[in-house]
């Protein structure tokens, strides 16, 4: 059997922790390779490896059979191996042409030569379906677009081992479906591709065979088709995992947050983005907000939270109208807000763990007085929720939430808004880019707020979240609640004509 | 008695080897802690600093090349306890300003507007001490202080606002400010007003008047320690605010709150931290900082420095961002940087003595400046040259670590 590249026995270790432990994998010509873990199961050190932004301690790496050094990024792209990363590397205000040949550029006498290039651009996009602008500028396309654009450098390079470091994390479900189709296609042209990804759906939809990586070791490869979804997390996660939640009926209490009429316009014109909304949660359940991105999820919560004063409406928490209240009174009322984005609002990378943990508790008695720190009750409060939330990091409280995984650094934000004890959790998309042993974790964590007498409020973009978690769902469309379902009553299909706005029921 | 000859043997090996790997590790995590890496890489940058003027000083003046470099290393020693004074007087508007832009830095603000906040800080310290002779000796020179603090304050608080509530630029509009500063100052010193007795500006001298004697800051005992030499308290009022700010920025939950605003806007206001405020906040601090020196380098009696007007910014406030820089803007490296530049700017005058053109030493001094502001490039080379090896070592005598966190399943 003859193998593109062989990685074996790979070890690379940082400050207090194996990384990647005597981890083999071989990659055959014309497969798709998926590198299956839960976060900081080494996957990702694993692809720098072979990427050249890493140097092991030991192992060694073959191509076709040969013994190969890889120092850098440039030694990789010679032996024909391009990646394509999770946070794109594009210039936004550059051309999607440019950006496929930056780096490469076609000259004359100094001078660019665009012609050639564009030529080939497009030929590559037709070759593989790969559909681009190639004159439209990265920062004005979608990101399904921008990945695209990221496949045509790889493939403009002429590179012959693909690595897509978990591509479908920020696409649509459609633009899922034809990422899966466009590597289908790449190799039947003879690419070998390695897919790093956590999504056991996705590698039974399009793996060949898939490595499973477990906390920097190596646990095995297996063929896709034979093996179960249950077996490959059960050997991901090292236990069994409940794919399904679990759940009992919810016992529902009185209203605690109330929305009416809220409307948010757009800046600059007068689009309504959130459009007379209302609704209510009631104690005792997760209410989910279901709808394809770009709805005005994100603008009903920015205003449900404060982040966003809305044109008109009401909100009202336990009877009291916060509509007009700053961020920290909602807080200090019951509200807790996991964030859609984590990096952009739900932690300080460059604070430490312990400081993002208290990052709204600070200022209570507990942890100061008369202005000054409070650093052992920091540390103890911190060392508390690390082991009740199980958040894993190198140096414990002490580490930067920036070199963190990212499930813990999102363990870390749910344990810090479900210990604020919370009247109303609101959390947007709080599984987002994580591994099935941190989203059963996540679900297990709001369903037992709940259980509690609490209210959630869910958004998510997941259909499989939606209809898991949810006691209610509000379907949001063009800013607009066109519909309020039972979970047990719905198919996903029909969930998805409402979603699509193809259908519509007043709530 | 072969065997017991042996178990010593090994015992007696095995406790110097574990003393050996103690040893490494403690010189392991001194080498590997951040502090050490920032003091080697601010030295690094001085060192390559150093070696630059010297290369000046061999193209300018060969013969006299290597003796000028040690006028420049023996720096403010090279006047004896009078020069080691005065070293200290020019270090308190170098720490002052160097403050200003780095507890700015610090919270993700970039003021290098701290010229103009330390001539307005200055011109308030120049009038309060000329005009409000009623005021008795201890409260006049401090009314001054303060009036330094809160003119380079709201000079700060003008950028402030409109970062905060018009999402202004703060590096424009502080630049801009220091023009108005300035030309303001200048106006206001031979302002038809401020003419009558006493006059604010000696038109004779072309210089501010000198301040009346209660306004001077007192002497006291460095009088006695660096006679000949004008420093005075301030250098002591300098450190003791590097060091207040220090506490403020790495103790308090204010501090805290300015330092989230500047790693992360979004998040802290999602935190309920209002950034506007602290935006402003921050400003006025930084320029009170700067406006504070001013008034400390002003009230220093008659050989003290005054005001000269000139269309030009005042150097100290642009020196200010090297020393910042150069400390990594931490309060407290930014005293020892502000002593450090002071003691070559006093070298840089001393080699006067030898056959060197004045401007040659201004080169000189600001090459050695310029290159100590690249410390944070050092700093990464630092790191390279400590870590990549050392952290496989590092990571295996720390084996427990991953176990640990094993068990806690």
């Amino acid at each position: 059997m003859s193998y593109v590249i062989e990685m074996l026995h790979i070890t690379k270790t940082f400050p207090g922790i194996v990384a990647n432990d005597d981890i083999s994998l071989q990659l055959k010509k014309g497969e798709i390779h998926a590198l299956l873990g839960e976060n900081g199961a080494g996957k990702s050190t694993l692809m720098s490896v072979l990427f050249g932004l890493y140097q092991p301690e030991g192992g060694t790496i073959l191509k076709e059979g040969k013994e190969v050094r890889i120092s850098n990024p440039n030694d990789a792209n010679a032996l024909g191996i391009g990646m394509v990363h999770q946070h794109f590397k594009l210039v936004h205000n550059f051309t999607v042409l440019q950006n496929i040949i930056l780096g490469v550029e076609t000259t004359r006498n100094g001078f660019l030569k665009m012609d050639d290039a564009r030529k080939s651009v497009v030929a590559l996009s037709e070759k593989y379906g790969l559909k681009v602008d190639p004159d439209a500028l990265v920062q004005d396309i979608t990101v399904g677009m921008q990945q695209r654009v990221e496949i045509l450098k790889m493939l403009y390079r002429q590179n012959e081992i693909l690595i897509f470091d978990e591509p479908t994390a920020v696409l649509t479900p459609q633009e899922i479906d034809e990422l899966m189709k466009i590597m289908r296609g790449l190799t039947q042209e003879g690419k070998s591709i390695l897919f790093i990804t956590h999504k056991l759906n996705e590698i039974k939809a399009v793996a060949d065979r898939c490595t499973v990586l477990r906390k920097g070791k190596c646990i095995g490869t297996i063929d896709v088709a034979s093996t179960s979804k249950e077996e490959m997390s059960e050997m991901m996660v090292g236990r069994k995992v409940m794919l399904e939640v679990e759940k009992d009926e919810p016992k529902i209490g009185e209203p605690v947050f109330e929305v009416k009429g809220l409307t948010v316009s757009a800046r600059h014109h007068t689009k309504k983005l959130v459009n007379d909304v209302s609704f209510s949660v009631r104690r005792g359940e997760i209410v989910c907000i279901a709808g394809i991105d770009g709805n005005g999820q994100s603008e009903l919560i920015y205003a449900l939270t404060g982040l966003l004063q809305p044109e008109s409406g009401q909100i009202l928490l336990n009877g009291e109208d916060i509509t007009h209240k700053s961020i920290r009174e909602r807080n200090s009322i019951g509200m807790a807000h996991i964030p859609e984005d984590r990096h952009k609002h739900g932690l300080i990378l460059d604070y430490t763990l312990e400081d993002n943990l208290v990052l709204k508790k600070y200022f209570t008695r507990d942890f100061q007085k008369l202005g000054f720190r409070n650093f052992r009750k920091t540390r103890s409060y911190a060392e508390g929720l690390i082991s009740r939330f199980d958040i894993r990091s190198g140096q414990g409280p002490a580490t930067a939430a920036r070199s963190m995984s990212g499930g813990n650094q999102q363990k870390a934000i749910v344990a810090r808004e479900i210990d604020y004890n919370p009247d109303i959790l609101i959390a947007v998309q709080p599984t987002r880019g994580l591994d099935v042993g941190a989203i059963e974790y996540i679900h297990q964590q709001l369903v037992a707020q709940r259980d509690e007498g609490k209210a959630v409020l869910l958004v998510s973009l997941e259909l499989d979240e939606v209809m898991n978690v949810s006691d209610r769902i509000l379907v949001i469309y063009e800013g607009a609640i066109v519909g309020e379902f039972d979970p047990r009553e719905i198919t996903v299909q029909e969930l998805g004509l409402y979603m699509a706005g193809s259908k519509r029921r007043e709530a | 008695m072969n065997k017991w000859k042996s178990l010593i043997h090994s015992t007696r090996f095995l406790l110097v080897k574990s003393l050996y790997f103690q040893v490494m590790n403690k010189w392991k995590s001194l080498i590997h802690s951040t502090g050490f890496t920032n003091a080697a890489s601010s030295l690094l940058a001085i060192l390559v600093g150093l070696l630059f003027g010297f290369v000046i000083m061999l193209f300018s003046n060969p013969k006299e090349a290597v003796e000028g470099l040690g006028i420049i290393l023996a720096g403010g020693f090279g006047g004896g306890a009078k020069g080691l004074g005065q070293t200290l007087y020019y270090a308190i508007p170098l720490i002052m300003t160097g403050l200003s832009v780095g507890f700015a830095f610090k919270t993700g603000l970039f003021n290098i507007g701290a010229p103009g906040q330390f001539t307005v800080g200055a011109f308030a310290a120049i009038f309060i001490g000329i005009k409000w002779t009623f005021l008795p000796a201890p409260w006049h020179w401090i009314a001054a202080l303060i009036g330094s603090a809160v003119a380079g304050g709201l000079w700060g608080l003008i950028p402030g606002l409109f970062k905060a509530y018009l999402n202004v630029n703060e590096v424009i509009s502080s630049i801009m400010m220091n023009y108005i500063g300035l030309y303001a100052v200048n106006f206001a010193m031979k302002a038809p007003a401020f003419k009558s007795a006493p006059a604010l500006f000696d038109t004779t001298m072309n210089l501010s008047s000198n301040v009346a004697a209660s306004s001077v800051i007192p002497q006291g005992f460095f009088e006695d320690i660096f006679p000949g030499s004008i420093v005075n308290y301030g250098i002591l009022i300098a450190i003791a605010v590097a060091i207040l700010m220090y506490v403020v920025l790495n103790k308090t939950t204010f501090g805290y709150e300015l330092k989230a605003c500047g790693y992360n806007r979004d998040a802290s206001r999602y935190a309920g931290i209002s950034e506007k405020r602290n935006i402003v906040l921050s400003m006025v601090i930084s320029g009170a900082l700067a406006g504070l020196g001013g008034g400390l380098v002003y009230l220093s009696g008659a050989n003290g420095r005054r005001y000269k007007v000139v269309d030009v910014l005042l150097n100290d406030g642009f020196n200010g961002i090297s020393v910042a820089l150069l400390g990594l803007n931490n309060p407290i490296g930014i005293i020892f940087t502000g002593i450090f530049i002071a003691y070559i700017t006093m070298g840089g005058e001393y080699l006067q003595k030898l056959d060197f053109v004045v401007e040659i030493i201004s080169i000189i001094t600001a090459a050695i400046i310029y290159f100590s502001a690249f410390a944070l490039i050092f700093r990464k080379i630092v790191k390279r040259i400590t870590g990549a090896k050392d952290v496989l070592q590092i990571a295996e005598t720390d084996a427990p670590k991953p176990d640990a966190k094993e068990d806690k399943e």
